[in-house]
């Protein structure tokens, strides 16, 4: 891999950057591979990154049924934090952030991780009890989270309204400043990059039709639209598709896949200084470093598969965000979309060994799986490589829905569902 | 926005006067002393999911407050069709095949 550097890119301006080389290749899949890694997003490239780097199997594919990075990984809004409410789950995010800290380092490629806080604000008495449990309970666990009065929070983001008048003021709000955003795409292009190295295969324009299971039960491979390929040990990480995936294998699975939407304005020069969050009202918004307002939506109430959402879901979250940040109220906005997302009961998600001998799946992230994508895909590989789960995943397995050991974050996580 | 059927007050409506209540025809289990542990996390947790055609619950709770069913295709979001609650499952397989898919 020819690694970027400063002299590479003063190298190359004197070809006009014409001769950059590919950042990976597009190889014809091999008859057989020890691990198959089901869906090539951020978390699906990183497990294999991972399991390449740290546990030296570096015989794997990565299959993807479109072009790598272009589901959820391309969707989301970019956010990055850990204040999650149970030691399980603060844990999880948490091992992310450390990650986080030093990712455009460890895979040579710049993943504009910013920690330029997150901000989630208060409305209600209720809002401020919850908050400051969530801030007391991260602090016993290790997690960075502190409160502020209304005027701080407007210190720390200045076009915030905290004005008594408005339908739901603002009576506080809870702050992670090592939270933040990274570019959601380059995180997915240097995991893929590094995996590549370190001789993945990233099979693109590859559905995944079949899961093939021998008479013992365990997987034999993964029949796709470029034939049959043999596995050791597959891992799902197929998104709002993992109920699709694991039917195959006739795994069925705890999840409903909604549309959550995101949309972006025009872009303007920097004026929004941080990641801000209401659950009580549903506003979501931040800038990113090519002056788009970055803004997220909430689900539909039913599943689907369509990609699109409702208009009235946007225009909820348009109406909050007009409301705490008026001097946004003329701003046009570029374009919308939507990503299914896989939402477990306990909206926590499931990385987990299966019933199934030699499969793994990765799935359940809901609405805010890209905070997690470099931790979950480490904590996966290990359980991938060893057949057993890493102690921070050991408690989100699929089982404990049947034992009951559930991990409740639907309350908890900063998006209502 | 979907336009939702209330086969009840005979209507259609915007998708904001209703709330829809998830996969439908899921059973309880008769004798919970009896039903195993398996039985009941597919009871309480697992969903079909079904990209394709699927029957889910919905609720006109903007108007009559009454359950209903209906079959949806989750790729397209079009609705092939509306039920009272309590009548049986209609034929999935053939709707789909009805509407093209």
């Amino acid at each position: 891999m020819k690694r970027y550097s400063f002299l590479e890119l003063a190298k190359n301006a004197f070809s006009a950057h014409q001769n950059w080389g590919r950042q990976w290749r597009s190889p014809e899949p091999k008859a057989e591979y020890d691990v198959v890694i089901v869906g090539a997003g951020g978390h699906g490239l990183a497990t294999a990154y991972y399991l390449a780097k740290q546990h030296g199997i570096r015989n794997v594919a990565v299959i993807e049924k479109g072009w790598l990075g272009g589901g959820n990984t391309g969707r989301n809004t970019t956010i990055v934090r850990s204040n999650y409410l149970w030691e399980e789950s603060a844990a999880l995010y948490n091992h992310a952030i450390g990650l986080w800290q030093g990712l455009s380092q460890d895979l040579n490629y710049n993943v504009m991780y910013s920690s330029r806080g997150v901000m989630m604000l208060a409305h209600t008495v209720h809002d401020v009890q919850v908050a400051q449990r969530h801030i007391h309970a991260n602090r016993l666990a290790g997690v960075q989270n502190e409160w502020l009065t209304p005027e701080q929070a407007r210190e720390y983001c200045p076009p915030l309204n905290i004005s008594k008048n408005i339908r739901y003021p603002v009576m506080g709000a809870a702050l992670q400043r090592v939270g933040g955003t990274a570019r959601h795409d380059a995180v997915a292009w240097g995991y893929a990059r590094g995996a590549d190295d370190l001789g993945v295969d990233i099979i693109q324009n590859c559905a995944v039709t079949g899961i093939k299971r021998g008479q013992d039960g365990a997987v034999e491979g993964v029949e796709t639209s470029k034939g049959f390929i043999k596995a050791k040990k597959i891992g799902v990480v197929a998104a709002g598709h993992t109920s699709t995936v694991m039917d195959m294998a006739g795994v069925r699975m705890p999840l409903e896949s909604y549309p959550l939407q995101a949309l972006v304005s025009e872009p303007v020069k920097p004026a929004f200084p941080c990641v801000v969050m209401s659950n009580t009202i549903h506003a979501y918004i931040s800038q990113s470093d090519k002056g788009e307002l970055v803004i997220g939506a909430g689900t539909d109430q039913f599943i689907s598969y369509s990609q699109t959402g409702g208009i009235h879901i946007t225009n909820h979250t348009i109406d909050a965000i007009c409301e705490l940040f008026p001097h946004f109220r003329r701003m046009r906005m570029l374009r919308n979309w939507g990503g299914i997302v896989d939402v477990t009961p306990d909206r926590s998600p499931i990385l987990s060994k299966t019933p199934v001998p030699g499969l793994y799946v990765n799935c359940g992230w809901g609405t805010g799986g890209f905070k997690a994508t470099p931790g979950s895909g480490h904590v996966f590989a290990h359980t991938i490589a060893k057949d057993e789960p890493h102690r921070i995943n050991a408690p989100f397995t699929i089982d404990r829905f049947r034992t009951g050991r559930l991990i409740d974050e639907a309350a908890a996580a900063a998006v209502a569902h | 926005m979907l336009l939702v059927y209330c086969p009840h007050c005979d209507v259609e409506r915007a998708e904001t006067e209703f709330s829809c209540r998830g996969q439908a025809h899921i059973a309880r289990p008769s004798d919970p002393s009896q039903t195993s542990d398996e039985d009941w996390v597919n009871y309480l947790y697992v969903r079909a999911n079904t990209k394709g055609v699927y029957a889910e619950r919905w609720r006109h709770i903007h108007g009559c407050g009454r359950f209903f069913n209906a079959v949806r295709d989750t790729v397209s979001d079009k609705f092939l069709k509306f039920y009272k609650a309590g009548e049986s499952m209609p034929d999935l397989e053939a709707l789909a095949k009805e509407a093209g898919k």
